[in-house]
C-alpha cells in the first residue's frame, strides 16, 4: 500500500512535467495551427542554461530564474525570426522548418556546451528526501517539481480563463480568422503564446535537468510523449493537456511498476523481466490508440472550429 | 614529356605492384559511438588507440598504421552497416572497438564471414564467449559477466544477505545480472530490466528498492545513464537506506558529473588508473599530460588493442596473409597490457585480476579511482566450457 503511494507521487510528479511541455505545445498548435518538433529543443535549452547559471551564480534559484527568462527570450526571438515564415503553409512544411531547427539546435549546444552533457547541482536541501506519511519516504525534489508544477497548471488556469489575454487566447484556439478579422493584434499574441509556450518547455527541462542532467536531444523522446498527451487531451485545450498528461504519467509509471510482477504469475521469472519494460513502454500508445478510436477529437477538445 | 614520364612511371608501378609486398600498411577500421549522449565513451577510446599508436611510432612491423573511425550511434544496425562497409569498401585487416554488446553481436557475423580479426575493445556478450566464439574475435577488455561476478564476491565477502538488482533491458544489462547471480551468495530479492537506452528516470524502480527492504542494490548503467542513476539514488534518500554496489557505472568519464554522489561506492574493474606496471605509468601519464584528464577503462582496453595488433603484425614481419601464424601470436597476449600480464582462455577472453575500486580525491582535488583491493585472480569467464573452440 505504502509502495503504491509512493508509486502514484513518481506517476503524478511524471504526469506533471508532461503537462508543462504539453501545455505550450497544445497552445501553439491549437491557436497558430502549427506543428512545432523544435519544442523539445527549448526544453533542451531550459536545462543547459539552468545548468549554466546556476553554476555561474553560483545561487540555484537565481540560476533557474535567468534560465526560464533566457527561454523566454529565445522562444519569442525564435517565433520572429523563424516561425513567421511558417504560418499559413502546409503542416508538412511546419515538419520540415521546425525539424531543421532540431537539428541546428542540438549543433548549436554541442558547438556551445560540448557532447559530454552537464549536471545541475541540486542545492542540500533539494538534495534528500522528506517522510511525507510514517514509512513514506520521498524526493524532496521530487516533491518541489510537483508543487511547482501545480502552482503553474492553476495560474495558467486563471490567465486563460479569468484574463483578457486568456479570452483571446481561447478565441485564437476556437477560430483564428475572426479574431483576427476582429482587429486583434495576432503577430503580437502568436509572439506572446509562443514565447510562453517556450518558457513552459524551459522550466519542464530545467527541473527534469537535476534528474536526468542536460544532454543533446534530451528533448526529442520526451515530445513523443507530448504529442500523445495533446492528442488524447484534445488539441488546443489547456484542461485536456493537464488531465491526459496526469493519466499518461500515471499509466507509464505504473506499468513500470507493477507489470513484471503481473507477469510473472504466469511467465518464467526472466521472461517476464524481458517482456515487461517492453510492453511498459507500450502501454501509452494503446491507451492512445483507444481514446482514438472512441473520440477522435481527444477527450476536450478545444470549441469546434 | 612530364606528362609522358608520369604516365610510364603510372604503368610501370601498376606492373610491379603484384611482385611487391600485399600489404603497404596496416588498415584498421574502428567502430564506436562518436554522436549522441555517450560520444564520451568513443572520444576517450579514439583517444587512447592515437596515443597508443604515437607510442608504437604510427608503424606496425615496419608497415604504417591507417586507421578509419565508424560511429554507430550506439544503434545495432547502424554499427553493422558501418562493420560492412569497413570490410567490403575499405578492406581493412582488422576491426576494432564496440562499446554495446548487442552492436557487436549485429556486427560479428560479416567481420567474422571475411576472415577479418575483430578486437573487441569493451562489449564481451555471453554468446560470443560460448557457442559463437570464433577463431577471428578476440577480447581486450572482458566477459560481460566476469566484472558482477567479481562484484557478487565482495557482496559474500561483505555479509551482503538480500540484494536486488537493476539493470538495462539489453544483451549487456542481462549478462551483468546473470553475472552477479553466479557468484552471489545470498537472496536476490528483487530484479528489474529497465527500457534501454531511453528510459532515463528510473523513479519507479527506486521505489520498489525502498519497499522491498534490501541489504544492497545492485546497478549496471554505463556512460550518462550513470550520472542519472546515481543524481536519482542520492535524491531519493536511498544513499543512506540501502548501499549500492555497481559494475561500469562510475568511470572516470562519468565521475567529474557524479561528484560528490559517487564517493562511498564500490565498483569491480579489471583496470584501475592506479594499477603499478610499468605500460600503465606511461599510458596514464601520458594520456593526463595530453588530455588533461584521466584516462578511462574504456580507453585503457583500446590501448591494449594496439599492444595486441602490434604482436601479431610484428610476428608476422608485416605479412598480413599469414593468418593462422597472427592468431597463434595473438593467443599468447605477448606485449605489455596496461592491467599487467595476463593470459587467453579457449574463447580468446582475458583470464585475469579483477580489483575493486573506490571513489577518492588526488592531490589536486580532483574526483579519481583508487585500487583497493584484488577480489579475484586469474578469473575465467562461465561461458568459456561451452566453447568448441580448442588449442
Amino acid at each position: 500500500m505504502l509502495l503504491f503511494v509512493e508509486q502514484f507521487l513518481n506517476g503524478l510528479q511524471f504526469g506533471l512535467l508532461l503537462f508543462l511541455l504539453a501545455a505550450g505545445l497544445t497552445l501553439v498548435f491549437g491557436i497558430m495551427d502549427l506543428v512545432n518538433l523544435a519544442h523539445g529543443s527549448l526544453y533542451m535549452l531550459g536545462a543547459y542554461f539552468a545548468a549554466t547559471f546556476t553554476t555561474l551564480t553560483g545561487h540555484f534559484i537565481g540560476g533557474v530564474v535567468l534560465a526560464l527568462m533566457a527561454t523566454l527570450v529565445v522562444g519569442m526571438a525564435v517565433e520572429v525570426i523563424a516561425m513567421r515564415r511558417l504560418y499559413g503553409r502546409d503542416h508538412l512544411d511546419h515538419v520540415l522548418g521546425t525539424f531543421g531547427l532540431i537539428l541546428f539546435f542540438n549543433e548549436l549546444v554541442r558547438l556551445v556546451w560540448g557532447p559530454a552533457g552537464m549536471n545541475l547541482t541540486l542545492p542540500a536541501w533539494l538534495n534528500t528526501s522528506v517522510e511525507l506519511l510514517p514509512g513514506v519516504h520521498y524526493s524532496m525534489y521530487r516533491l518541489s517539481i510537483i508543487i511547482v508544477a501545480l502552482a503553474v497548471a492553476a495560474v495558467l488556469y486563471l490567465v486563460v480563463m479569468r484574463t483578457r489575454i486568456g479570452m483571446l487566447v481561447r478565441a485564437g484556439a476556437s477560430n483564428r480568422e475572426m479574431i483576427g478579422a476582429l482587429g486583434i493584434n495576432i503577430k503580437l499574441l502568436f509572439t506572446f503564446v509562443f514565447g510562453a509556450g517556450a518558457a513552459l518547455a524551459g522550466l519542464a527541462g530545467l527541473m527534469q535537468a537535476a534528474i536526468l542532467t542536460a544532454q543533446i536531444g534530451m528533448g526529442e523522446n520526451i515530445l513523443i510523449l507530448a504529442f500523445v498527451v495533446i492528442i488524447i487531451g484534445g488539441i488546443g485545450s489547456i484542461r485536456g493537456a493537464f488531465i491526459a498528461s496526469i493519466f499518461v504519467g500515471l499509466v507509464d509509471t505504473v506499468g513500470r511498476a507493477f507489470l513484471p510482477d503481473i507477469l510473472k504469475l504466469f511467465l518464467s521469472s526472466s521472461a517476464a523481466a524481458t517482456a515487461a519494460p517492453a510492453i511498459s513502454s507500450m502501454l501509452i500508445y494503446l491507451v492512445m490508440a483507444v481514446v482514438l478510436i472512441v473520440r477522435p477529437e481527444g477527450l476536450f477538445p478545444a470549441a469546434s472550429k | 614529356m612530364k606528362r609522358t614520364l608520369l604516365a610510364t612511371s603510372a604503368i610501370l608501378a601498376l606492373a610491379m605492384s603484384p611482385a611487391m609486398a600485399q600489404n603497404k600498411t596496416v588498415k584498421i577500421g574502428f567502430v564506436s559511438t562518436f554522436s549522441g549522449p555517450t560520444a564520451v565513451i568513443g572520444n576517450d577510446m579514439r583517444n587512447s588507440f592515437e596515443l597508443a599508436l604515437d607510442h608504437i611510432g604510427r608503424k606496425m612491423g615496419g608497415l604504417p598504421v591507417e586507421v578509419i573511425y565508424e560511429d554507430d550511434g550506439q544503434k545495432p544496425d547502424v554499427g553493422k552497416q558501418k562493420t560492412e562497409k569497413l570490410i567490403q569498401s575499405d578492406k581493412v585487416d582488422f576491426v576494432v572497438g564496440y562499446i554495446w554488446s548487442n552492436v557487436l553481436l549485429a556486427s560479428l557475423k560479416p567481420v567474422i564471414d571475411s576472415q577479418t580479426f575483430l578486437i573487441s575493445a569493451n562489449a564481451g556478450p555471453h554468446q560470443i564467449a560460448g557457442e559463437l566464439c570464433s577463431p577471428y574475435f578476440f577480447s581486450t577488455s572482458w566477459q560481460n559477466d566476469q566484472t558482477p561476478q567479481a562484484v557478487g564476491e565482495y557482496m559474500n565477502q561483505k555479509g551482503v544477505k538480500t540484494v536486488y538488482l537493476l539493470g538495462p533491458n539489453y544483451a549487456a544489462g542481462k549478462d551483468m545480472l546473470e553475472g552477479v547471480q553466479a557468484t552471489y551468495k545470498g537472496k536476490v530479492v528483487g530484479h528489474d530490466l529497465t527500457k534501454w537506452p531511453d528510459q532515463l528516470d528510473f523513479s519507479a524502480e527506486l521505489s520498489k528498492v525502498r519497499a522491498a527492504k534490501p541489504d544492497a542494490l545492485f546497478v549496471f548503467y554505463p556512460g550518462a545513464a550513470g550520472v542519472q542513476f546515481l543524481n536519482q539514488y542520492v535524491q531519493s534518500g536511498l544513499k543512506g537506506q540501502v548501499p549500492l554496489y555497481t559494475a561500469f557505472t562510475i568511470d572516470s568519464l562519468s565521475l567529474p558529473r557524479q561528484g560528490d554522489n559517487a564517493l562511498g561506492i564500490p565498483g569491480a574493474q579489471h583496470w584501475v588508473n592506479d594499477l603499478p606496471n610499468e605500460a600503465n605509468k606511461k599510458f596514464v601519464a601520458d594520456f593526463k599530460a595530453k588530455h588533461k584528464a584521466y584516462p578511462s577503462f574504456y580507453g585503457a582496453q583500446s590501448y591494449d588493442a594496439v599492444g595486441l595488433i602490434n604482436s601479431a603484425v610484428v610476428a608476422v614481419k608485416g605479412d598480413l596473409s599469414k593468418k593462422d601464424a597472427m592468431r597463434d601470436e595473438m593467443r599468447k597476449a605477448n606485449y605489455q597490457s596496461v592491467r599487467g600480464p595476463y593470459k587467453y582462455g579457449n574463447n580468446h577472453f582475458p583470464i585475469q585480476n579483477f580489483y575493486l575500486q573506490d571513489v577518492v580525491k588526488d592531490a589536486d582535488g580532483t574526483l579519481t579511482l583508487k585500487t583497493v583491493a584484488t577480489i579475484v585472480k586469474d578469473s575465467q569467464d562461465q561461458h568459456a566450457k561451452k566453447c568448441p573452440m580448442k588449442w
